[in-house]
């Protein structure tokens, strides 16, 4: 499987990305500059954390004009998985690709820690491996991380089943001490309507070997590698 | 080039003497213009021209089998195998922090970093070592809480972590905060690039953000003291641009994979004058520039401007001839625009034009290897005599251990720094072995199966006491902490902080640090590579605590093997390495309960040092050890529960008394004194005897102390418990209190 893993200019996580699902996950991956045009033969997109275009002025507003959010566009569109991951969830958000928005963190401070948080749905390509209801402890690094959307959102999100991971304490209960940073609903992560397009703030990258201090967060790209194999499985046997 | 006419007034603005004015009239042969004393003046400033510490750093040991490159170049770099070499360095941004906190922080992040890149590394780690006045303190709160907000501000958005590193807090450090950064990066040691300039008609590019106003004369005021007109420094402080900054240093890191650099250095203190004097200094060459080829941000910026400017984010390369549409299209690709601003010459001068008009015109040596180089004047300080003396008599009876123990885990000193490094990404690249707050800083090195410890040391109070033993403390301290992950430690950088040097009280305390942490490096074997000089740091006469801040580097063979310091399962036994004595001069104990700070630091015996730490890697090395952690700051009590916080474990321990406890002290120095030398190790019970044995063949002290297990933290001392805490509680009163400070008081106000 070969996933692209987009660089924009500030992108800083593309490199642990690219690590992650190559050393460890085994598969292939593509650094894709953002002035590129062209996913080529990408099976899963991955736009990466970091401070693209340093985020002077909002999180993730100017990337969204990079000349490869076209390409992203339309290969999410075409229902291929595209996974934002942090300032990559932010970028997806700016380019409307997923509903809502990022606030300051409610303390106002950028906070870096492992916390938990919970997969809510496995039918999404990053999260196909999960078992329902799966504790990850996986590391947060953001200051923008409140998530916010209107009422008529949140409760469309909730309907829909839409809310993807949330923050929980260590025994997965949903309170507000574990919430680091405001978002509604505890939410950590979410996805489209189409279900093929994930955002979460979490770093499931930094969390894929236990020498860096957790590997719950390699089952996201092994959902990929899931999801991927039985799409070319279904697609092979001609049933599509 | 018509001379401006050069008055007292005008020399003290530039923080010349006249005694050096005759020498640049000498230098010359005629009298300097105006834009050539402003060059004159930044390049013989105590913090480019390292006048006043240079005579005394020369002493230091520089050499040994892993060193590739040593001080004089933008970092040191020691070869760590696989053919790759570590570059590091720690530099101080004192004077700007206390000024603008945010931002002189931040852009001390951004200088280091450059220093490291400009090598051809590839940064991926950081650390500070911070110091502050009392927390009680409105202004301290707002400098430290600026000051953390920069260093993550700028560390986390370029995409470097910031593994570890120290604050301290200490009164004499209210009007004149100490911050320094740490950074290491790794390149393939063949592949290290020098800032050199030469090869004649070689041009010289100019890279990075615009020149702008910003800064001009910082280097001279990180070379005065404070008084209250200090605020009114601020346009000397820069701005930084962490994406301006990940920009140069991708871009830069792919023009040096091309070949097709002879030198690059960043524009850092003293900016467009420092680089291309530096560089053309060691190449032995000429370097001509057209300041009105530098792109600028402001309108009719004259030559002394620009050539002064301290704008953030800027590098000037040296590029072979016939190679720049390469070098151009490199930076293109990144959105930077590299612009050709002159070229090496043979003459061995700086040569500035304005428009081809020569304005400036000075030869390289003479603005730094022939820069003056003073001996000055020492006194032993009269308050030496008497801070030595404690009698612990006359203080009375102390407060029980349990109220200690309680006051000393909330003692900022000591206290978790949570609060702090939860606001710097710690992970991002995923080398990171340790977190923060759990000892020496750990990243593996991709690619390899080794990985590097890294701590930063240095305790104030020992060096204020006696600075010759308390540099060699913190060079012990900080190769003890990355001895304890099971790095041996083979390199040092050091970042001496001190006060005016023109006291002979305060150049006395730098040289006599100065030869402490020589011979500490000496016995230990780490060579020191490079570093940095911060004098001046005084407000109101007041000088800081001596602070010979020492960055000791550690290689872990296998990352598998590294040593963490939490107790990591019950019934493992507790050995105590080396001996606890009774030594609570310049103790956290005598500072936080008496508010005092005397007696003697304590002994420190080299030989012994050195032995214990051989026994620190090669246990760690053999899989005998299961977690180490230093004693240091309230002693054994502390590093015991600090050893339980990080699991969640319990310990039951049983201590012999010090054997020359004084009086009604014996518990106190037993529990809280700060002998040196020690760490606390835990092994399985299978593998005591074998610890033992290697302890002993190495003639180290090893005790078996007591057993990890439970929920509490139980102290005794010859049978009689002093200690009794749930570790939750006491690891709950260890991890609020920095936080309560800030949160509290701001929801108060």
């Amino acid at each position: 499987m070969k996933f692209a893993v987009v660089v924009f200019p500030g992108s800083n996580c593309d490199h642990d990305a690219y690590h992650a699902i190559t050393h460890v996950l085994g598969q292939d991956a593509d650094l894709v500059w953002h002035k590129d045009t062209s996913l080529a033969s990408a099976d899963a997109v991955i736009l990466p954390g970091g401070f693209a275009h340093g985020d002077y002025l909002r999180t993730g507003a100017i990337a969204r004009f990079s000349p490869i959010m076209q390409a992203v566009t339309r290969f999410a569109a075409a229902g291929g998985p595209v996974l934002g991951i942090c300032n990559g969830f932010q970028v997806l958000l700016e380019a409307g690709l997923l509903p809502g928005a990022m606030l300051r963190n409610r303390d106002l401070h950028f906070r870096c820690e492992f916390l938990h948080v919970r997969v809510e749905q496995t039918d999404t390509p990053f999260t196909a491996a999960c078992q329902p209801g799966q504790l990850m402890q996986v590391p947060i690094a953001h200051g923008d991380g409140n998530y916010y959307a209107e009422p008529e959102v949140i409760a469309r999100l909730e309907r829909n089943r839409q809310v993807v991971f949330r923050y929980v304490s260590r025994t997965g209960a949903e309170t507000d001490e574990a919430n680091p940073n405001g978002s509604l609903n505890n939410i950590a992560g979410i996805c489209n309507e189409a279900r093929n397009v994930v955002g979460l703030m979490p770093h499931p990258e930094r969390a894929c070997e236990l020498a860096v201090g957790s590997a719950d967060g390699l089952v996201v790209f092994e959902s990929a590698l899931k999801w991927d194999r039985s799409t070319k499985s279904v697609m092979g046997s001609g049933v599509v | 080039m018509t001379p401006d006419p050069i008055t007292d007034s005008v020399l003290e603005r530039h923080g010349l003497a006249r005694d050096e004015y005759n020498r640049i009239v000498a230098t010359l042969g005629r009298e300097p213009n105006l834009t050539e004393l402003g060059i004159f003046s930044v390049m013989w400033s105590e913090h480019c021209s390292y006048k006043s510490s240079r005579v005394h750093l020369k002493t230091l040991p520089t050499t040994g089998p892993r060193v590739l490159q040593g001080p004089g170049e933008n970092a040191g770099a020691v070869d760590i195998g696989d053919g790759l070499a570590a570059v590091f360095k720690i530099e101080s941004h004192n004077h700007p922090s206390f000024i603008e906190p945010y931002q002189g922080a931040a852009t001390g992040v951004g200088g280091i970093i450059r220093d490291i890149f400009t090598m051809g590394a590839r940064p991926i780690a950081l650390l500070n070592s911070l110091r502050f006045g009392s927390l009680d303190n409105p202004l301290v709160r707002r400098t430290m809480a600026g000051v953390v907000a920069g260093i993550g501000g700028y560390g986390n958005a370029i995409g470097i972590p910031t593994v570890g590193g120290e604050i301290g807090f200490d009164e004499s450090y209210t009007g004149n905060p100490l911050v320094n950064v740490f950074c290491l990066g790794i390149a393939r040691a063949d592949e290290i690039i020098k800032g050199t300039a030469s090869g004649v008609g070689n041009p010289v590019y100019y890279v990075g953000a615009k020149t702008g106003r910003d800064g001009i004369h910082g280097a001279t005021m990180a070379s005065a003291e404070f008084d209250e007109k200090s605020a009114d420094k601020r346009p000397a402080v820069q701005v930084g641009d962490p994406f301006m900054e990940k920009l140069l240093l991708e871009a830069c890191l792919e023009v040096m994979k091309s070949d097709t650099l002879v030198g690059i250095q960043d524009m850092g203190a003293a900016g467009l004058t420092c680089s291309t004097s530096e560089m053309g200094s060691r190449g032995g060459a000429g370097v001509e520039i057209d300041v009105s080829l530098v792109p600028q941000r402001e309108t009719a910026m004259t030559p002394y401007e620009i050539m002064l400017s301290e704008s953030q984010e800027r590098m000037l390369l040296v590029v072979k001839r016939g190679r720049e549409a390469e070098v151009e299209r490199i930076f293109d690709k990144w959105d930077l625009h590299a612009v050709r601003i002159g070229e090496v010459t043979t003459d061995g001068r700086l040569r500035v034009k304005n428009h081809g008009e020569v304005v400036a015109e000075i030869p390289n040596r003479a603005l730094t290897d022939e820069a003056p180089m003073y001996r000055r004047p020492m006194t032993t300080p009269a308050y030496i005599e008497a801070a030595r003396q404690l009698d612990l008599a006359s203080l009375g009876t102390p407060p029980s251990p349990k109220e200690t123990f309680r006051r000393l885990l909330a003692s900022p000193g000591i206290a978790s720094k949570r609060w702090v490094y939860r606001q710097y990404d710690h992970m991002v690249q995923t080398n990171t072995l340790v977190l923060p707050g759990m000892g020496a800083g750990a990243v593996r090195v991709k690619g390899t199966s080794r990985a590097l410890a890294l701590s930063v040391d240095c305790n104030g109070r020992f060096v204020y006491l006696d600075p010759y033993a308390g540099a060699q403390l913190a060079g012990a301290e900080a190769s003890r902490n990355v001895a304890c992950a099971g790095g041996l430690p083979i390199g040092a950088t050091n970042c001496l902080n001190f006060g005016n040097p023109q006291k002979p009280e305060v150049m006395w305390q730098f040289a006599r640090a100065v030869e402490g942490m020589g011979a500490a490096c000496r016995a230990l074997d780490i060579p020191i590579t490079g570093g940095n000089v911060s004098l001046y740091n005084e407000t109101d006469g007041r000088a800081v605590l001596p602070t010979p801040v020492i960055g000791v580097v550690g290689l872990i063979e296998d990352a598998d093997r590294i040593v963490k310091r939490a107790f990591q399962a019950e019934g493992d036994i507790v050995v105590l390495l080396g001996e606890s004595r009774s030594e609570l001069g310049g103790s956290e104990f005598l500072s936080l309960v008496y508010g005092k700070m005397c007696g003697v630091p304590p002994a420190l015996d080299l030989a012994r040092e050195a032995a214990m730490q051989r026994v620190l890697v090669d246990g760690a090395a053999a899989g005998l050890i299961r977690s180490a952690h230093d004693c240091a700051e309230g002693g054994l009590a502390v590093t015991l529960a600090e050893c339980c916080f990080d699991s969640s474990l319990g310990v039951e321990i049983d201590l012999p008394g010090v054997a020359d406890g004084v009086t009604g002290y014996r518990d106190t120095a037993t529990l809280f004194g700060e002998s040196a030398s020690r760490a606390v190790v835990s092994v399985s019970p299978a593998r005591l005897t074998a610890l033992v044995n290697m302890a002993a063949a190495a003639g180290v002290p090893a005790r078996p102390i007591g057993r990890v297990g439970g929920n509490r933290i139980r102290v005794s001392i010859d049978g009689r418990r002093v200690i009794d805490e749930v570790t939750m509680a006491a690891q709950h009163i260890w991890e609020t209190s920095i936080g309560a400070n800030f949160e509290l008081r701001r929801a108060i106000a």
